[in-house]
């Protein structure tokens, strides 16, 4: 009996716990990104007019592609998570993969957006931007900010997942204990959201 | 492997004090995911932070003692003021209570092993430890420590030349350790309740840090984000607040204020609910009006969400905008008020001894209905404008942070330190001690109500002469209460290794879970997890609560 007990107390498992503790890491995240799109929603309320001048700057087809690949990235985990629920181990690996190296690719467009923002003097600080009206400062300051921020998020989604992907070779995660998986594959759907929010407040006002 | 082994390994024959793990000596602490141990690593690093927040704030006191310079330069005692501030709020009173008795107890009177993730918990003791070195680093970091006041407000803080960066990321990292001990909590208390354990049938107290808990997961991540863009502003100099850049200082006054005004309920909840947990067993008598308790506890986290902006009605806001939030204020205050009724009509006909923890829980409601209340004197518009930013809000907060949630903490202490530690401290001693730090909080922040009201301004280095009766007596008041506060830790510190061994399991006659497993709790708290059948304060037949599972 007491060895039973043993067990019971060190091996602790409880997928519905896990589940609600990344739901609500899920809502922390979302308050986070709240708070500049409350900046972003007053700044816009008060300048219109510089918000669209400033959104005419950014690359409407860059923007578009990139929110291609990054729903295509989102399919992709859905579809390592149905995979291993499947016993396919290897071809959860796959779409863990695939996913990643879409995120990459995210992040690699989104390196020449930024780069030719820059070389056009437009970033924080530049001589350039602070010749511009206040609306279009405050317009590339949420830009840079908003969009950094959910660069690093991408960043850090790709670790979580290379990791996932490790564990699903290590047979950690398994067709019956995947709650790991199905956590990294709701931050990274998480990820995908805030961006949806992004592209049309950043790209499609002009 | 014997049985004996087994048994020991699985720690339920020594206390967690003496627990072998994987781990010992030292690292058996500081890696350990026994909640009760990391609730230990809580009080002691609060402590010290509770020493040093002490400190600034007596220094503060005594330059206040003569109008003009008396112990410091002005630039000293701005620095001086913001670190008070950082430290106590963001070291002490936010983290107090859940991360030192929450972490203990909820796990117990819930009557589960742990919490829902222990190494998360862990985690959260260690972004804790960082937040506070970085605290110190910015005292010391050549610059001078930040002079913004805790607040950080735009565009000083941008400014300012002295560490305002690593205080920043101070409070960043420390409100993400807040964050993890609420996922934690709200997890915890969904999943790992005993069986029979419904949702009335869990104490008070963990009522209250459930509330607190959701407060801490939807607010702290504003003040995370906010904080974070004031770095990135200072930093990359990108147009965010600063007005120079066509920003708007008072939308991050906003910003502040959605997390710093519910922080405060973060702050007083759980003190309100240790306060709902003594008072029945020194009372020997049923709580009176559980469910209206409980339900005030979320009733005070859902309207003190809603009330930020009360904190800037002179800082330029539309009148509609004024008259909703002054309203709110009002609102929020019922279900305060519902509690200390509730906790007075327990009081009433009970058999009461006055015991430490008693004590501090009758201060606490005394202190508290004058903080509370002049609270809703400052709701009230025309009576703000007069008494903003002087040293009657000073006098107000310090009733309610410390008069209240500071009380509690030192409830609390007293109430759980014998079955923490399975070590009984000087009663006798603890009690002068107390009359001691009563009439000297009382001396020390009561005259700031009347200069305040007469015209003080807060934060302000130098005075005119007719204020300086009242900053005497406040100062002598710090003489009172600082060596008080010193001598009820040496009380404790004395009582740990020089205190009398206590093992009954229920030395106050408590009928929550914790009083019916040994002193001090073993590794996994239940041999047994126990099935619950009554709710708890049931003092009218004095039976135990619980009734174990026979062991097969």
């Amino acid at each position: 009996m007491s060895v039973q007990h043993t067990a019971a107390a060190h091996i602790h498992r409880d997928d519905v716990a896990s589940r609600m503790g990344m739901w609500l890491f899920l809502f922390t995240e979302l308050l986070l990104f709240g708070g500049m799109f409350i900046l972003y929603s007053v700044y816009r309320f008060t300048h219109p007019e510089e918000f669209h001048l400033a959104a005419k700057e950014l690359n409407t087809v860059i923007g578009t592609f990139n929110t291609a690949i990054l729903l295509t990235s989102s399919l992709t985990m859905a579809l390592s998570i149905a995979a291993i629920q499947r016993k396919q181990k290897t071809l959860s690996i796959i779409f863990q993969l695939l996913t990643i190296v879409l995120a990459l690719g995210f992040m690699v467009n989104k390196y020449f957006e930024w780069g030719a923002k820059f070389h056009h003097g437009i970033y924080p600080g530049s001589e350039t931007l602070l010749s511009k009206p206040s609306g279009e400062i405050l317009f590339f300051g949420l830009y840079y900010v908003m969009t950094g921020l959910h660069g690093l998020h991408v960043v850090i989604g790709v670790v979580i997942i290379a990791f996932m992907t490790v564990f699903t070779m290590r047979d950690v995660i398994t067709h019956d204990n995947y709650v790991k998986l199905e956590s990294a594959g709701l931050y990274w759907h998480l990820v995908d959201i805030i961006w949806i929010f992004l592209f049309p407040l950043f790209y499609l006002i002009t | 492997m014997s049985n004996e082994n087994i048994l020991s390994n699985n720690g339920n024959d020594v206390s967690y004090l003496e627990y072998k793990g994987k781990h010992t000596g030292i690292l058996g602490w500081l890696l350990s995911t026994d909640h009760k141990r990391i609730g230990l690593l809580y009080l002691i690093s609060l402590s010290v932070f509770l020493i040093v927040g002490v400190t600034f704030g007596f220094l503060m006191r005594l330059e206040l003692l003569t109008p003009g310079r008396t112990i410091m330069d002005p630039q000293t005692y701005n620095s001086i003021f913001t670190l008070h501030g950082v430290i106590m709020i963001f070291l002490f009173v936010v983290p107090g209570l859940p991360a030192v008795f929450g972490n203990f107890f909820l796990p117990i009177l819930i009557g589960a092993r742990d919490v829902a993730f222990p190494r998360l918990n862990l985690l959260s003791w260690y972004l804790y430890a960082i937040g506070g070195l970085l605290a110190i680093l910015s005292i010391l970091l050549p610059g001078g420590p930040a002079d913004t006041g805790w607040t950080f407000y735009i565009p000083y803080s941008v400014r300012t030349n002295t560490n305002v960066i690593p205080a920043l990321f101070a409070a960043f990292i420390l409100g993400f350790s807040s964050i993890l001990t609420g996922l934690n909590f709200v997890t915890t208390v969904h999943r790992m309740r005993a069986p029979g354990m419904d949702w009335f049938k869990m104490p008070l107290s963990v009522w209250s840090l459930y509330a607190t808990a959701w407060v801490q997961i939807l607010a702290t991540p504003i003040i995370g984000i906010t904080l974070l863009l004031v770095a990135i502003e200072r930093v990359f100099g990108v147009g965010l607040f600063d007005p120079a850049l066509g920003g708007d200082p008072v939308l991050y006054q906003h910003l502040f204020w959605i997390y710093s005004h519910p922080a405060v309920y973060i702050m007083i909840l759980p003190a309100m609910g240790v306060v709902s947990e003594i008072i029945p067993v020194f009372a020997h008598r049923t709580i009176f009006g559980y469910r209206f308790i409980a339900m005030s506890s979320i009733a005070i986290a859902l309207f003190g969400s809603l009330v930020w902006a009360h904190h800037m009605f002179t800082a330029g806001m539309s009148d509609t905008g004024q008259l909703i939030f002054s309203l709110l204020t009002m609102i929020v205050a019922i279900p305060s008020a519902i509690k200390v009724f509730n906790w007075v009509a327990t009081l009433y006909k009970g058999s009461i001894d006055l015991q430490p923890p008693m004590l501090y829980v009758l201060a606490f409601i005394f202190q508290f209905s004058i903080g509370g209340l002049t609270g809703v004197m400052q709701g009230v518009l025309s009576v703000d404008v007069q008494v903003h930013d002087t040293s009657f809000i000073v006098a107000h907060f310090h009733y309610v942070m410390f008069g209240g949630t500071g009380f509690g903490f030192f409830a609390a202490l007293h109430y759980w330190f014998p079955k923490m530690f399975g070590k009984m401290y000087n009663i006798k001693l603890a009690k002068r001690v107390f009359w001691a730090m009563f009439v000297g909080f009382n001396t020390l922040y009561f005259p700031m109500f009347i200069m305040g009201w007469l015209g003080m301004p807060r934060r302000y280095y130098d005075y005119l002469p007719e204020y300086q009766i009242y900053h005497v007596i406040s100062t002598i008041g710090s003489w009172i209460l600082v060596p008080a506060l010193f001598l009820m830790f040496g009380n404790f510190i004395y009582a740990l290794f020089k205190g009398a061994k206590v093992t009954e399991k229920n030395v106050w006659g408590g009928e929550t879970l914790e009083w019916q497993i040994a002193t001090p709790p073993v590794h996994e708290n239940f041999i047994d997890i126990p099935v619950v059948t009554e709710s708890p304060y049931q003092y009218k037949d004095n039976e135990l609560v619980l009734q174990t599972q026979e062991a097969k």
